[in-house]
């Protein structure tokens, strides 16, 4: 966290000051592990593994937080008999159809529930369009009530059931399988849990590292469970904190630039699932199950006036058919793969580098180069604009400057402080940005681009009398615009997004003002209130002597300026804190409402006891202590019956590369990960000795990504000014590598070169009764800029996380060799040779 | 018995190997000043220990070679300065902390006196001419101080070496001042003009006699007996020097005064002999004391 | 003078993000100190010249012993400090300045007034921590101004606004020195000391003082730093004994001469 959210980690600082431990993970010692109490290496992939030990001490030693377990989980809830884990399949749960490379997870589901599962085929099509992203939001289809054994005695409870699959996560297992010595791992575990509990808790950050792996999904889920076993989530001081890649990333899933999302989490519609509105409305709410999502309608409705204004009328279903549908797996990864068969004609690349920042640099460049046009909007001449004559591929032959087909237009972008609007960051917080200058000469924000583009493209399109044309033209397309570059009016579009009645456009103030009849406009339901009362709330900056202890009073954090989510948690069943130390929101018996120092996340006027009727659904379906309001069943889910396509609970998988055999299981890879076994994209055979070491990548504080940012600026340039790699004495020793020397890095796909640093913040693991090397790269170099060099996510071949489509670029084998890689179309047979000696067939992928 | 060590020995630490404090910046240009300047101050030394004793050949040359070391020492400290441009800035403040500020002041006022010594064996006539001896005893003055500030310079730094040299140093550069004045001083002046004029080898007798001849000349009150004297001393090959009307030259004669004239073509010229010269067999025993024209001033 | 102000640098608590190195040359306009990777852990700055005047340090401090291969390392120490001009209350590079240019502000800090310096260099060698230094194509001496354009503002110093957790610290120097204190006795750790706060130390203590968790050789800095000029005096008697022995030789030499 210090290396890459330097001053988000004065925090942490502040927080170790005021007498918190702070315990570090992570394969190398970093500077954060520099500020940490503790640093516990770990070899990298083997975090379930981890965390899986520690949920076992959990349950072993019986130190889980009982009554908010069971309250407030699904502990107690009875799981079908049909269930089989791991541990009774040897790495597979029940359900598995290889054909289709997905389970049919029936036989997860809660006992008597099981219509509600989806069924294989619908699963094949979630895992091809990233279903769970849809899911990790507003919960799976579950229903409100079920079966439970208050008890926790029922084998097939979800308490018994975890503790039988992460009984094999002994600490023995974790030394030997991670690499942890046992006295840090019990010394992690006992600190974690002594910390945790009605008087104290504990916070779980992770970075965006972390879900960088094909059981990325699973990593968080597992950190979720030692939260939830421990009374962490939804109190103060407790939860987990996803660290963020960019400074506004978290604005870009809300108001998405993913292939299958819609403002606010509404799921993209896919065209055989959602043929009609009420299917896709209906997918949204799931009859039967409790929680705010079942207000959907309104919530899809006012987003579809938001984009087709006076067009959009309850006769057209509010012009639901001009939406794109999904028909399939359009990720970014899957795309570019399409752009190398020829089946891409266009590509804009805003503010994104993917021939340094995307991994298998090699397929991104290729993919690009085989487009009708290209059009590229950043602040610098990126590496993705200049890869037809400058990339790594025009060096060896197989890109040809001037037999390249692809026409690239670049066009300057304004930065940050040339326009205005909001970021919004980790923590839900919009924060409003005034402009501070005009952008120089044709630079242009995103906003005035697109706005302007639209413009044109429906000034082409006028006349039309085509169908598809009408999606076009029917938008509701007019904003104010500003000043001699006719510059969209960011506010105008903020209050959109946030939401006004019509026709008097008066804003909105909460979410739930939003109608299903057409009356109300909403860009992006969550953000509703930003606007509220008329007053853009982002832009709130009082000085820190007038906030109150949530800093409510700073900018907005959606929901509803809820500052911690789930903070119903924070008080016991009865509506009392579960101490005062740590009392956070709480139920006021005589006003009869909850109070607190944030806004509640629940209904303000439902007190503690109430009990829903027989049959309720959606809010009203939830019951006084249901703290996770957008789960089916109000509960935290320490166990997923539905919804995750790899399984109901995390299992140590090693990664698709790995030098080690899976230690536990037979099941040596998430078998549900998705590869795409294509001739550009050969993975290493299991275990392979030719790519005996572990390599991982992160970040430099001193470099931003793909280093567009950081390396055109020559005071960061000087700050790290070389592509280097990090290596342990010990594997200095073994292949001869001289500090400040060359190294080579070599893997199926790529190879790349890298000054040597030697050091001991990386130490080698005992694995079993073997040592693993690991290697750590830094990501942010290309070969354009002040400082240039080789860039490591070309070593990296495409694996997917099944749920997220997220790649495998944590984590990979490599070997090492000293010197300078070769050159030119040396480099093709260097690696030929490589492959040829792997084991790998020329000609197609080849995955263990 | 063996001498034991109490505690362990001192493990040498560093940050990576630097150095702590930096190197100066300083280049040849300050090498070579250390020695033009002891080299100035070592001569303007000597030339007035020679003023002093009459030696007129070595007060020339050291005077002459005080000013050019001064010169070339003024040009390598220019030189070195980062802005040569502001080598004036020295002369902003008068500083004694600062070693280089005080021997700024002492540069500057050691040139001017050997300025004026040295020009003044070109003109010794006038304002220049008459200070020559205070100036060229002024720059002695302030030789010594000339030599040794640099010593006090270098120390005065956090260089380890010079630091801890400090008692030493000063003495270092006052001797290699005095040596290299000495050294240039035997190269450069010539011999002739170092001692009173020498006998021709061989003839003693007659030497002594010429000697006593013209002594008794020079007090004679009788004219008769002076001319009788004179052509006597012809006879044996000692003519007189009596250059009246010729080009002053100071090789050659001794100027006992001046007579102002307005006539510019007469102005340096020798008015009148106020005692006459003598040539043995065209050797310069001694030279004439001669009157010489000076301009008149207006 | 207005009153004695000074940093504070805590290095217990840097992470070594090097926002002062940066922010420093954002407000001072000072030139990139070329690109060179050196090998000395994440310092590729090296020390502080005349185009860095912030530098942030890296030390890696693994284990005594290492059970091979181990995984634990309980007193691996990555050591990081961010450090900067000393303003010395005796400072050296003031006292030796010929022209003036150094000076002391209202502030006691030191400053070098870049249109009268005129690069003669001798500042460079007399500062004891090896601070100051002349700039390559431009001649003059430079060092970290206190931000001197800043805090006659009333702002903080460039380096102080950035770091993000309070490593460095700027305010009235009594006041950073009893928080300094506190600090100290807060961390109860062997190795944490103080360097320079001491108005007894060799340079009379500087206002850019630092919480130090080892000896200071091992960050480059000076263990017992003396200013020069503390010895001037005794050098100038010396001087002047060898001018005397300088005058009376020449003297005994013409003496001795024979006429």
């Amino acid at each position: 966290m210090a290396e890459c959210h330097p001053v988000g980690f004065q925090w942490v600082m502040e927080a170790k000051k005021r007498g918190a431990t702070v315990i570090h993970v992570d394969p190398r010692f970093t500077r954060t592990s520099a500020l940490a109490h503790r640093h516990v290496p770990i070899r990298a992939g083997a975090d379930i593994a981890f965390l899986g030990g520690v949920v076992n001490y959990i349950l072993t030693n019986e130190l889980d937080f009982r009554e908010y377990v069971l309250a407030y989980t699904n502990a107690a809830t009875i799981v079908s008999e049909d269930f089989r884990d791991t541990e009774d399949l040897d790495g597979l749960f029940s359900g598995w159809e290889p054909d289709k490379g997905v389970y049919d997870p029936t036989s997860w589901q809660y006992e008597g529930h099981q219509e509600d599962s989806p069924d294989s085929a619908d699963v094949e099509e979630q895992k091809e369009t990233a279903g769970a992203l849809q899911h990790e939001s507003h919960g799976s289809p579950v229903p409100a009530q079920t079966q439970r054994d208050e008890t926790l005695q029922h084998p097939r409870c979800v308490y018994q059931i975890l503790k039988r699959h992460y009984s094999r996560y002994t600490p023995e297992v974790v030394e030997e399988l991670c690499g942890v010595p046992r006295e840090a791992f019990e010394a992690v575990c006992r600190a974690w849990t002594e910390n945790s509990g009605r008087e104290r808790t504990t916070a779980l950050v992770y970075s965006v590292g972390w879900t960088q792996h094909t059981v990325g999904v699973q990593y968080i889920r597992t950190g979720a469970i030692i939260q939830l076993l421990l009374g962490n989530m939804g109190r103060p001081g407790g939860g987990v904190m996803a660290l963020r890649g960019h400074a506004s990333i978290q604005g870009s899933t809300d108001i998405p630039t993913l292939f299958n999302l819609l403002p606010g989490y509404l799921p993209m519609p896919h065209h055989r699932q959602h043929s009609t509105f009420e299917d896709w409305v209906g997918s949204i709410t799931h009859q039967a199950q409790k929680g705010f999502w079942g207000n959907a309608k309104a919530f899809a409705t006012s987003l579809l006036k938001a984009y087709w204004g006076e067009h959009a009328t309850a006769d057209n279903d509010y012009c639901f058919g001009y939406l794109p549908r999904l028909t399939g797996d359009h990720g970014t990864y899957q795309t570019v793969l399409d752009m190398i068969d020829g089946k891409v004609a266009g590509y804009f690349l805003l503010g994104q580098n993917p021939a340094v920042g995307s991994a298998h640099g090699r397929a991104q460049r290729l993919g690009m180069a085989n487009l009708d046009w290209l059009v590229v909007r950043d602040l610098y001449m990126i590496e993705s604009a200049t890869f037809w004559k400058d990339g790594p591929e025009v060096e060896t032959g197989e890109i040809v400057p001037t037999g390249c087909r692809t026409e690239v237009f670049v066009l300057p972008a304004a930065s940050h402080v040339e326009k205005e609007g909001t970021f919004t960051n980790t923590q839900r917080l919009l924060q409003w940005r005034e402009k501070a200058l005009d952008p120089p000469g044709d630079c242009r924000s995103e906003l005035w681009f697109f706005y302007h583009l639209g413009r044109a493209i429906r000034r082409k399109l006028a006349g039309s009398t085509l169908d598809r044309d009408r999606a076009i033209l029917d938008l509701a397309w007019d904003y104010p615009t500003l000043g001699p570059h006719e510059e969209p009016s960011a506010e105008a579009v903020l209050m959109e997004i946030n939401g006004y009645t019509l026709p008097d456009r008066k804003p909105l103030s909460a979410f739930t003002e939003l109608k299903d009849d057409g009356s109300t406009v909403g860009g992006c339901w969550i953000y509703t209130g930003v606007f509220k009362d008329g007053v853009n709330q982002s832009n709130r900056r009082p000085p820190r002597a007038e906030q109150d202890r949530v800093a409510s009073g700073w900018a907005w954090a959606w929901p509803a300026n809820r500052r911690l989510l789930y903070n119903r948690a924070s008080a016991d069943p009865d509506g009392r804190p579960w101490s005062e130390r740590k009392k956070y929101v709480w139920w006021d018996p005589e006003k009869k409402e909850w109070t607190g120092f944030d806004v509640p996340d629940f209904q303000k006027t439902k007190p503690p006891d109430f009990r829903p009727e027989e049959g309720a659904t959606g809010p009203d379906a939830l019951a006084g202590d249901d703290p996770f309001i957008m789960q089916g069943d109000g509960k935290g889910w320490l166990y997923v019956p539905s919804g995750l396509i790899d399984g109901p609970m995390p299992t140590h998988y090693e990664p698709i590369e790995s030098p080690v055999r899976n230690l536990l299981y037979k099941q040596q890879c998430n078998p549900t990960s998705k590869v795409y076994d294509r001739p550009e994209n050969p993975m290493h055979p299991e275990g392979s000795t030719v790519f005996p070491y572990v390599f991982t990548t992160s970040r430099l504080t001193e470099h931003h990504t793909a280093g567009g940012m950081s390396r055109t600026l020559a005071y960061l340039s000087e700050l790290q000014p070389e592509m280097f790699i990090e290596v342990s004495p010990e594997l200095a020793a073994e292949r001869g590598l001289t500090p400040l020397g060359w190294a080579h890095v070599v893997t199926a796909r790529a190879v790349i070169e890298a000054r040597v640093l030697v050091t001991d913040r990386l130490t080698p693991l005992r694995v079993e009764d073997r040592v693993v090397h690991q290697v750590w790269l830094p990501y942010h170099w290309g070969y354009a800029g002040l400082v240039t060099g080789d860039a490591a996510n070309d070593l990296l071949g495409v694996a997917l996380d099944p749920n997220v489509l997220i790649q495998e670029s944590k984590v990979g084998t490599c070997d090492v060799r000293p010197g300078r890689r070769p050159t030119g179309p040396a480099v093709l047979s260097y690696l030929a040779a490589y492959r040829r000696r792997a084991g790998i067939q020329e000609g197609n992928g080849d995955h263990g | 018995m063996k001498e034991r060590r109490m505690v362990p020995s001192a493990e040498f630490r560093s940050y990576y190997g630097r150095p702590v404090v930096k190197a100066p910046v300083w280049r040849h240009d300050i090498a070579a000043y250390l020695f033009t300047g002891g080299l100035a101050a070592g001569s303007a030394l000597l030339a007035a220990g020679a003023d002093l004793t009459g030696r007129r050949g070595l007060r020339r040359a050291g005077r002459v070679a005080a000013l050019g070391a001064l010169g070339a020492s003024t040009y390598f400290l220019i030189n070195d300065l980062g802005r040569p441009e502001r080598f004036h800035h020295m002369l902003r403040v008068v500083k004694p902390t600062s070693p280089m500020s005080m021997g700024s002041w002492i540069l500057t006022a050691f040139g001017s006196a050997a300025g004026v010594a040295a020009a003044s064996e070109l003109v010794p006539r006038g304002f220049v001419g008459t200070a020559g001896r205070a100036a060229g005893l002024a720059a002695a003055a302030l030789a010594p101080p000339l030599a040794t500030y640099t010593a006090v310079l270098l120390a005065d730094t956090a260089t380890p070496s010079w630091h801890e040299a400090y008692p030493e140093l000063p003495f270092i550069f006052a001797g290699s001042a005095l040596a290299s004045g000495a050294a240039l001083l035997i190269l450069t002046a010539r011999p002739a003009r170092t001692e009173p004029a020498a006998v021709p080898a061989g003839d003693a007798d007659r030497g002594t006699l010429v000697q006593l001849c013209i002594y008794l000349r020079d007090r004679l009150t009788s004219t008769a007996l002076a001319t009788r004297l004179d052509q006597a001393l012809n006879q044996v090959g000692v003519s007189t020097v009596e250059p009246t009307g010729e080009r002053f030259d100071p090789s050659h004669h001794e100027a006992g005064g001046t007579l102002p004239t307005t006539d510019s073509k007469l102005v340096g010229t020798i008015a009148t002999v106020e005692a006459p010269g003598y040539a043995d067999r065209g050797v310069l025993l001694r030279p004439p004391v001669v009157t010489v024209y000076q301009r008149r001033q207006a | 003078m207005a009153e004695r102000m000074g940093f504070f640098t805590d290095t217990s608590v840097c992470i070594g993000c090097k926002a002062c190195e940066v922010a420093c040359k954002e407000w001072n306009g000072v030139p990139d100190d070329g690109f060179n990777l050196l090998g000395m852990s994440y310092d590729n700055t090296g020390g502080l010249d005349a185009n860095s005047w912030r530098h942030v340090a890296f030390i890696e401090q693994p284990a005594a012993a290492r059970p091979a291969p181990a995984a634990e390392q309980p007193d691996f120490r990555w050591l990081m400090m961010s450090d900067v001009c000393k303003h010395c209350t005796h400072a050296a590079c003031l006292d030796v300045c010929p022209t003036g240019a150094l000076f002391r502000t209202e502030f006691d800090t030191v400053v070098v007034q870049e249109d009268i310096c005129n690069g003669c260099g001798y500042c460079i060698p007399a500062c004891p921590y090896g601070v100051i230094d002349q700039r390559k194509g431009d001649g003059r001496a430079w060092k970290c101004t206190m931000c001197y354009d800043r805090i006659g503002d009333g702002l903080m110093p460039a380096c102080a606004t950035a770091c993000p957790t309070e490593s460095i610290q700027y305010g009235p120097l009594d006041e950073l020195r009893a928080r300094a204190s506190q600090r100290v006795a807060d961390l109860q750790s062997d190795g944490a000391r103080l360097y320079g706060a001491d108005p007894d130390n060799g340079v009379g203590g500087t206002h850019a003082f630092f919480l130090l968790l080892d000896e200071p050789e091992v960050y480059g800095l000076p263990p017992d730093p003396v200013v020069t000029t503390r010895d001037l005096p005794k050098m100038w008697r010396k001087a002047g004994l060898a001018a005397l022995a300088m005058a009376g030789a020449a003297v005994a030499a013409f003496l001795g001469a024979s006429r």
